[in-house]
């Protein structure tokens, strides 16, 4: 482990990627609270360029866009991690079950995997949202999670991106199973009597560490990147909230012959994309540490 | 061989079953009806627009009549099975066949032209760096490739707008019709998956050209155009042949922002409304007939991926 994390820390890439995704995350937690308030309060000051006292400009509200971004930074952040930590569950879980089991069950639960890669999820995922929104709402709202109504858009989105994304988790981590089950080490331990259970937990699991991180890191731009998708088609997050996404797609929205608010597009975008280029680079790194077979 | 195939489209027939039944479910369950106005219009009235949409009596009937296996009001059997996907509740009077009809070819032809983008320039992209490995070329197409893999379309689509269509004028800014309006929309939306073949194209040239026949090949002396041409992109090619079902998903998927920034009357934009209108069998209809032509297209892969590959039996 301390070599990986020597080859990880030689890497340029990756060290200069921990840096931003770093920084990116101490100014969304920290930022909205230094901020004074009025930077987020509506103003008449509306489609402003970007100045030394607004940054980012303001948008169509006159609300102060650097504001904006950070709060979008929580929200797509926030996103991106429940809904890659569901994968991981999800995704574990299953491949863990489908490269135990083997023989027919793998192969069938594998099929089954195979086919929802091929057909839109994302699409299919869209209609849940809409169908099931005000639902979970009403259903929040009356019982003993009454504060999350207000996140209720959040909360769906956690859940349906997370049980959309865990497809290449589990077949990840079906093949790893299936190459550490043939090694003699659980052969001994099944000789020595002991339980599936204790087997998957005691001798697969930390095995399993490695590869796990890697595409948890790979899963979280996915995530952000899908629900910048729906926010984009109207089905992401409300105003007044915002995300990276939503965002965007304002800013997309004001693009037009007559004026352009270049700023409205270009600063969400520099800044989403700066993460998840980051996730993106810091996953690729972390494989090549972790797998030097793959380095070549 | 046949048995197969046989096997495979059974199973995709239960797939298609199950994203009907879903869809259907899944659309009836969200709030409101396609006739609700803030005006309140009379229980009469309602219930005769109820029944000419074939949308009266108990969901479990609904969905029977959907499927074509109950008679609707007419007393006639009009469901899935005979292909009738019922009328829209939008656009009166249009059957969902006849919107499908019209926006269908256009989603096609962007998303056929998307596909041959990414495919041909993903894989002579990934095969380049994969053979100039640890050189500047790799290491600069790898970076480019991660770029675009982290760049929402939406953001790639307006910006190309800004710069080819306002500020240089080159190409028209959005719209169906002429070829050169097919430009910008293909490469916005094929950009990412450039990118992702690229680099699945890139690690499969690498594991390929380590392996022993790639040396026995360079031994008897072929020369190294042969080598690669001719010995390792064929097997150095399967992964991405098997991304083709997932691709095409995804770009159905992706049409449906980038024809809205770019007002392309395709059925993803129609798609996209149909789910402000609550116009439910429009919505269901795209989904059913794009899990059709993916499951479709799925088999006609897997049966090219065993051609292509004499190493996989296909009929264990």
């Amino acid at each position: 482990m301390s070599d990986a994390k020597q080859r990880l820390l030689r890497n340029r890439v990756a060290l200069v990627s921990m840096a931003v995704i770093a920084a990116v995350v101490v100014v969304a937690i920290v930022g909205p609270l230094v901020l004074p308030a009025s930077y987020q309060s509506l103003t008449r000051n509306q489609f402003a360029p970007p100045t030394l006292h607004h940054p980012f400009g303001t948008d169509l509200n006159g609300r102060d866009l650097l504001y904006r971004v950070m709060e979008g930074a929580r929200i797509s952040l926030l996103v991106g991690i429940s809904g890659a930590l569901i994968s991981f569950f999800v995704g574990t879980t299953y491949g863990l079950i489908a490269g135990y089991a083997g023989g027919k069950w793998d192969s069938l639960m594998m099929r089954a995997v195979e086919i929802l890669y091929s057909i839109p999820r994302l699409i299919i995922i869209l209609i849940a949202i809409n169908a099931f929104d005000v639902h979970l709402k009403n259903w929040l709202a009356s019982g003993s999670l009454a504060w999350l109504t207000g996140y209720s858009r959040i909360v769906i989105l956690v859940l349906s991106l997370g049980l959309i994304e865990w497809l290449t988790m589990a077949r990840i981590v079906r093949g790893q199973v299936l190459s550490l089950k043939s090694l003699q080490f659980v052969a001994a331990a099944r000789s020595l009597g002991q339980s599936h259970v204790k087997i998957i937990v005691r001798h697969l699991l930390p095995n399993l560490v490695g590869i796990v991180v890697i595409y948890l890191t790979l899963t979280i731009p996915a995530v952000i990147m899908d629900e910048s998708f729906l926010s984009f088609l109207g089905l992401g997050i409300q105003a007044p909230q915002a995300s990276w996404g939503s965002l965007l797609s304002d800013g997309a929205q004001v693009i037009n012959p007559i004026r352009s608010y270049w700023w409205l597009l270009v600063f969400p975008a520099v800044t989403m994309s700066a993460t998840l280029l980051a996730l993106n680079f810091l996953g690729d790194a972390l494989r090549d540490a972790l797998d030097p077979r793959e380095r070549r | 061989m046949l048995a197969f195939i046989l096997r495979r489209f059974a199973s995709m027939l239960i797939v298609l079953f199950c994203v009907v039944t879903i869809t259907f479910f899944l659309m009836r369950l969200a709030p409101g009806g396609p006739f609700d106005k803030e005006k309140k219009i009379p229980k009469a009235i309602e219930t005769q627009l109820l029944m000419r949409f074939n949308l009266n009596g108990s969901l479990w009937d609904q969905y029977r009549t959907y499927l074509g296996i109950k008679p609707n009001v007419a007393g006639k059997y009009s469901g899935l099975l005979q292909g009738d996907l019922q009328l829209s509740t939008k656009y009166r009077n249009r059957t969902v066949n006849e919107l499908l009809a019209q926006t269908l070819p256009v989603t096609m032809t962007l998303g056929a032209i998307a596909f041959i983008i990414a495919t041909v320039a993903g894989v002579t992209l990934g095969c380049w760096a994969g053979v100039r490995h640890h050189t500047a070329v790799d290491t600069a197409s790898m970076m480019a490739a991660l770029f675009a893999i982290s760049i929402p379309t939406f953001v790639t689509g307006p910006l190309l707008i800004l710069i080819f269509c306002l500020d240089l004028g080159w190409l028209p800014i959005g719209g169906w019709g002429s070829w050169q309006s097919l430009i910008l929309p293909s490469i916005t939306l094929a950009g990412p998956y450039i990118a992702y073949i690229a680099r699945l194209m890139r690690t499969s040239m690498l594991e390929v050209l380590g392996q022993d026949y790639i040396r026995t090949a360079r031994a008897k002396g072929l020369s190294e155009t042969r080598v690669i041409y001719k010995h390792a992109v064929k097997i150095a090619i399967l992964p991405v042949v098997s991304f083709i079902g997932p691709l095409a998903a995804n770009l159905l998927t992706g049409s449906m922002v980038v024809e809205l920034i770019f007002n392309i009357p395709g059925a993803g934009g129609f798609f996209v409304n149909s789910i402000q209108n609550r116009d439910g069998f429009l919505l269901c209809g795209v989904v059913i007939v794009y899990c059709a032509l993916l499951v479709v297209l799925n088999l006609v892969v897997d049966i090219a991926y065993s051609l292509l590959d004499k190493r996989i039996k296909l009929y264990e």
